[in-house]
């Protein structure tokens, strides 16, 4: 299995490295390492919250109201900074991602408790937190000069060639990659999804730790939000429309499996990191714009009916291992048959 | 939900009005937004207010639905019908898909107009255009020349979506207009569809495969705003300039860095002003508001109706350091 996997992710590799190749043919400099660290950069709110979808995805759920958190957390605090510009920056961070992992929570709750289906569920709130977002800001916008220096520049503040917004992004999938193989909780998001009966008879309980996974990719998305916000130096009711698909996108590219319990965080990285170089390419390629949408389609299916062949793959292992067991019992010659 | 309320409550206004009636003789108009909680039409409600001050006996509605639709216009349309206003002055989101609607409404007796964004030609009986498109299209390359030295050089368009009327209209009139400034040159026109993600990297995308445009001129405020910040973010504020239309408030910070040094947008509470005296003027029979003929509209003067009922205010208004501050507060 972890072959399979690590297969997997080296063929995303190579895809994104002839992909980078192929554009700074067409466009010199695309393979610049300013370049690269700028498209780095430029992808690192889609990772995380890629990695906030994984969770989730990996316990046969589906969040949809990503976006949607992310724009109401961004909105809450862009707001709370304008009206109070004394609150600390790191303090006002930890209440974006706590007001995400309360949305987030929301979810979970109604996942877990009330058993609606989750991508039901997150339809609604998707609506709702937009419209909480509305509400909240009365329809108008937070502008740059309302906020205060430090809010806006923090993540452009360049580290080793890498601003801090990249740093941070490494931070989380970091804190991520560890929390999913090295603890309870992240053995658990792999059984739940992977074979909940087995997983109920194991010790874990399966709605507790979907509720966990929405509250991970709430509070995930709750940073988003400020990150999402003093990279445009705007905040509006429509920020981020429709960003929850390309969330979902990363993760299916990545390898990880809507069936849930298949999937790892170098997938869902080097997912988001495949669409971070489409977006950034087709605007320095001069490909009419009429075309680019057709072109990122198109590209997306291509890379998933990559990982759509390697699920059949799996299942023909099962097959031949069943046969293989067969002529043991019975003696008949089944194997040339069934080749 | 906001909108609801409104309705709601404008509803319960208009059947206490209806169940005094006592109040007939004040003139009701309906100003309709394209959504509600946009600083624009917060402005141009604004005007609005003003007109109804200074006529006297005036009462506007401002309202709309919540998100930029043509059903939500459709039903807002039908509450200002129940509360039978005498005017409704209408910015709308479709040209066609509110026509009906108008058509009832003008039936019962009420005056409709149309402002900022028009409807057909049969669904109302005047429209106000905040600017006709041949000033806006001079004025966007005006900027794009002043930006430039002896106002030569390349520039470039960032805009909407590809399919965006307005948009599309503004590009063609420069692209035709492009001939008065010789040494002008337009290098491409990127489409950010609006959205400061993409509008982003379309500008990023800009600098780096056309590193001889000079300005970048976005004629929609998100695109303005984020074309703004790349050129700040690339550290080349004084080598690239943004210009375009946007509002003050949202573009003072722009200006500030110094990314853009002047921009336009049609002061949006002369529109409303505008818009609320020739309702008035309508509804008080003193026009027709036939092609050919003038209308009185208070402290604007006087403004000519032209071909298919349409009238035209004045160039955009530009904007910069010394003024963006103080337009700011106001919308």
């Amino acid at each position: 299995m972890s072959r399979i996997l690590k297969y997997r992710e080296l063929l995303l590799v190579a895809i994104i490295v002839v992909l980078i190749a192929v554009f700074s043919y067409r466009a010199p400099g695309f393979a610049s390492p300013e370049s690269l660290a700028n498209i780095f950069n430029d992808t690192s709110i889609l990772m995380i919250l890629a990695l906030g979808q994984m969770a989730v995805i990996l316990t046969r759920s589906i969040d949809l109201s990503v976006a949607a958190n992310l724009s109401f957390t961004g909105m809450a605090i862009a707001m709370m900074n304008a009206a109070f510009p004394q609150i600390p920056l790191p303090l006002l961070i930890a209440v974006a991602m706590s007001i995400g992992a309360l949305l987030g929570a929301i979810n979970g709750f109604m996942v877990w408790k009330i058993g609606i289906p989750s991508i039901v569920a997150t339809l609604g709130t998707l609506t709702i937190y937009r419209g909480m977002a509305f509400v909240l800001s009365g329809g108008a916008w937070v502008n740059q000069t309302q906020m205060t220096p430090s809010f806006l520049n923090t993540p452009r503040m360049s580290v080793l060639g890498l601003p801090l917004l990249g740093w941070m992004a490494i931070l989380v999938i970091a804190i991520i990659s560890l929390v999913f193989t090295r603890t309870v909780f992240g053995r658990a998001l792999y059984a739940t999804g992977g074979n909940p009966t087995a997983a109920l008879y194991a010790g874990i309980d399966v709605g507790r730790t979907r509720f966990f996974a929405f509250v991970l990719s709430g509070a995930l998305a709750g940073l988003c939000g400020y990150l999402w916000v003093s990279r445009y130096a705007v905040a509006y009711v429509d920020i981020a429309a429709g960003f929850e698909l390309d969330t979902v996108a990363a993760c299916v590219i990545g390898g990880i499996s809507t069936l849930g319990g298949i999937g790892s965080v170098g997938g869902a990285i080097l997912g988001a990191l495949f669409l971070g170089v489409i977006k950034n390419a087709l605007p320095v390629i001069n490909i009419s714009p009429f075309w680019q949408m057709a072109i990122s389609g198109f590209v997306i299916i291509v890379a998933v009916l990559f990982n759509a062949r390697q699920e059949k793959r799996k299942g023909r292992l099962i097959l031949r291992d069943a046969v293989k067991h067969q002529p043991a019992l019975t003696e008949t010659p089944a194997e040339g048959a069934a080749a | 939900m906001k909108a609801i309320a409104k309705l709601a409550l404008g509803t319960a206004l208009g059947l206490a009005l209806f169940a005094g009636s006592a109040s007939a003789q004040n003139v009701k108009i309906g100003l309709v937004a394209k959504s509600l909680g946009n600083g624009f039409f917060e402005a141009a409600n604004k005007g609005a207010q003003e007109a109804a001050k200074e006529l006297g006996g005036v009462e506007v509605i401002y309202t709309g639905p919540t998100s930029t639709t043509a059903e939500g216009q459709i039903e807002v349309i039908n509450a200002l019908i129940a509360q039978r206003v005498d005017a409704i002055a209408i910015s709308a989101n479709d040209p066609d898909a509110v026509v009906p609607a108008l058509k009832r409404a003008a039936q019962r007796g009420i005056k409709v107009i149309s402002w900022d964004s028009a409807v057909g030609k049969d669904g109302r009986i005047v429209h106000l255009n905040p600017s006709s498109n041949e000033l806006i299209g001079n004025m966007c390359l005006k900027l794009a020349a002043s930006h430039l030295p002896d106002g030569k050089g390349d520039f470039a368009i960032l805009s909407a979506t590809s399919t965006s009327t307005n948009q599309n209209t503004w590009i063609a009139e420069m692209k035709k207009q492009l001939p008065k400034y010789p040494g002008l040159n337009l290098v491409t026109t990127v489409y950010g569809d609006d959205l400061a993600d993409k509008s982003y990297r379309e500008a990023q995308g800009l600098l780096k495969s056309h590193p001889n445009v000079k300005v970048i001129v976005a004629p929609t405020t998100v695109g303005v705003l984020a074309a703004s910040q790349v050129v700040k973010d690339a550290g080349k504020i004084g080598q690239v300039y943004v210009t375009g239309l946007g509002l003050p408030s949202e573009m003072a910070g722009a200006v500030h860095s110094g990314a853009t040094k002047e921009f336009a947008i049609w002061n949006p509470i002369d529109l409303g002003y505008t818009a609320t005296q020739i309702a008035y003027r309508l509804v008080k029979k003193e026009t027709e508001g036939k092609p050919g003929s003038e209308i009185n509209v208070g402290r604007m003067g006087k403004i000519k109706i032209g071909d298919n009922g349409e009238a035209a205010m004045a160039d955009p208004f530009v904007y910069n350091k010394g003024n963006v501050d103080e337009f700011a507060k106001i919308f």
